[in-house]
């Protein structure tokens, strides 16, 4: 008895295995979000305006708003028109972990594509193009990385920023003391008491922190870039289906102009006052990356 | 989940000399804060035992204070609210003209949460002892300080040497809050090696052995005073 049911069972997981579509075979991911019903998007909190929080506790902005492009893609490509959308609030030190271990399906924040992570995650198409600057106080004095010398500054840990101003601290032989910081509202806390008189981050992050302060005429992002930081979103590793999927849905936002009008109604002037025009340098990246069929 | 193993990588420079600073500094936060905690505790401790109601008041709001308060909202209360309510000259000197602010922060924090605990202990100590001894040290004409210092202190201090040695263990695994404030110390530096390298596992199972290294260390310790400070037919320890 026991036997031919356990042949029953076998024959109708086959059958059931044939009835799914093939390519959620082959996807993990896919495979997982059609099992649960549900797709797990990570997101950041206060990266201001790629992902943060609306009034009422919502995740909203540029980035979140591709994600959700993919979201719709992957409901026609599953036939799931009723798919969950889960949005797990995440920092800059789990974003990487989460999508390796499978927590999450979907990064939306302000993540920078390097190769270091690449070998923990796969990386989209990048969707922004920043850099890292400085963050002071009007008035400080403080012109460029060259004038902190003797002076104290705040870094995001897990940041490529964090990265990048340590090394270029130690390549000009200043001595500046450094405060890690969790996140930027932290980072912000530091520079309003006074506490340290820089911090190190993207300039459009900046830009953002800037738009949200509570008194934006006090601050202002200064120096060259000392470092060079294109964003995309980020996916689990060795999904070469979902990867596929994703990719295209990036790519045909950007050959049909719809990226462009996503990137102006976050951005220019956005709901923030940011206030980013489209560069040129982007705006070229859209273009390369706008793969044909 | 696809995880890489790599233990070679806390070989390599700079994350070897990561770990042994965070380490340096996971040992400084919490000597340090146990130092504060236990004079403070000490002294609080006894007070929350003398006759007089006015040192027993103090003794009590500090305890209730720093005890129901979670540690590491007091972390952020020592490190963001104490330097801004301080005059101007004072709160930057928290904030700017002390050397390593953070690191100073996170002492006195841990300690002072600390010594609310090491006060506890004390003054259960102090009550422990049968009250007959007080009396009798008073009647053999002693004055108070002279009870304290040469009867109720010395023995009460024997008797707690195994609740103490949690609270000695407790304020190295505190101390790992330090990070949240921007110490460098042994957590903090793990999850650098992690962020760097992605190498988390490894990070984290080096930290978790090091922690245990100096508990034991500091429970052998612990266990040589009770031995080598015991009385003879007044410890429990005598009993085994």
């Amino acid at each position: 008895m026991i036997r031919t049911f356990r042949t029953a069972l076998a024959a109708a997981a086959i059958v059931l295995a044939g009835a799914l579509p093939a390519l959620a075979q082959e996807s993990p991911t896919l495979k997982k979000i059609k099992a649960s019903g549900e797709i797990s998007i990570g997101h950041r909190e206060a990266s201001v305006p790629f992902a943060f929080m609306d009034q009422a506790g919502k995740p909203q902005g540029y980035s979140v708003d591709l994600c959700l492009k993919i979201v719709d893609e992957v409901k026609k490509e599953l036939n799931l028109p009723n798919l969950k959308v889960k949005f797990v609030a995440i920092n800059a030190q789990t974003r990487i972990p989460l999508i390796a271990n499978g927590t999450i399906d979907l990064e939306c924040g302000s993540t920078t594509s390097n190769l270091t992570r690449a070998k923990q995650v796969d990386f989209l198409p990048v969707t922004f193009i920043t850099g890292s600057k400085l963050l002071v106080k009007k008035g400080s004095g403080i012109k460029s990385l060259a004038d902190m010398n003797g002076k104290r500054a705040s870094v995001s840990s897990g940041t490529t920023n964090e990265k990048a101003f340590l090394a270029e601290v130690e390549k000009r032989k200043i001595k500046v003391e450094t405060v890690m910081v969790k996140d930027h509202p932290q980072a912000m806390l530091n520079l309003e008491s006074g506490r340290v008189d820089a911090y190190a981050s993207d300039d459009v992050l900046l830009y953002g922190m800037i738009s949200t302060a509570k008194d934006p005429g006090q601050w202002e992002v200064v120096g060259e870039f000392f470092s060079y930081d294109p964003y995309s979103l980020m996916i689990p590793r060795n999904d070469s289906e979902y990867r596929l999927l994703a990719t295209r849905t990036i790519s045909d936002l950007m050959r049909s102009g719809e990226m462009a009008s996503i990137y102006n109604k976050w951005f220019n002037p956005g709901p923030t006052k940011i206030n980013m025009p489209l560069s040129s340098d982007l705006k070229k990246a859209f273009e390369i990356q706008a793969l044909p069929h | 989940m696809n995880y890489r193993w790599d233990w070679g990588i806390l070989l390599k420079d700079p994350y070897f000399s990561w770990i042994a600073s965070g380490f340096g500094w996971t040992c400084a936060v919490a000597i340090l804060a146990w130092i504060i905690a236990l004079s403070l505790g000490s002294v609080i401790g006894v007070m929350r035992t003398l006759p007089h109601p006015v040192p027993r008041a103090i003794g009590t709001a500090y305890v209730e204070l720093f005890r129901n308060i979670p540690l590491l909202v007091q972390l952020f209360l020592w490190y963001f609210v104490v330097p801004e309510v301080l005059p101007r000259e004072a709160g930057m000197f928290l904030k700017r003209g002390l050397p390593m602010p953070e690191f100073w922060t996170a002492v006195v924090c841990l300690g002072f949460y600390t010594g609310a605990r090491v006060a506890e202990q004390v003054r259960a100590g102090i009550n422990a002892i049968r009250s007959g001894q007080r009396q009798a040290a008073l009647a053999m004409g002693l004055t108070l300080t002279q009870v304290y210092r040469y009867v109720l202190v010395p023995v009460s201090y024997r008797i707690i040497i195994p609740p103490l040695t949690s609270d000695f263990l407790g304020v190295f695994k505190n101390s790992s809050l330090a990070l949240t404030i921007g110490v460098a110390e042994l957590t903090a530096r793990s999850r650098q090696i992690e962020e760097y390298t992605f190498q988390g596992i490894e990070a984290f199972a080096t930290a978790t052995v090091l922690y245990s290294v100096v508990t034991f260390a500091v429970m052998a310790l612990m266990h040589m005073t009770e031995k080598r400070t015991r009385i003879p037919g007044l410890i429990s320890l005598e009993a085994k």
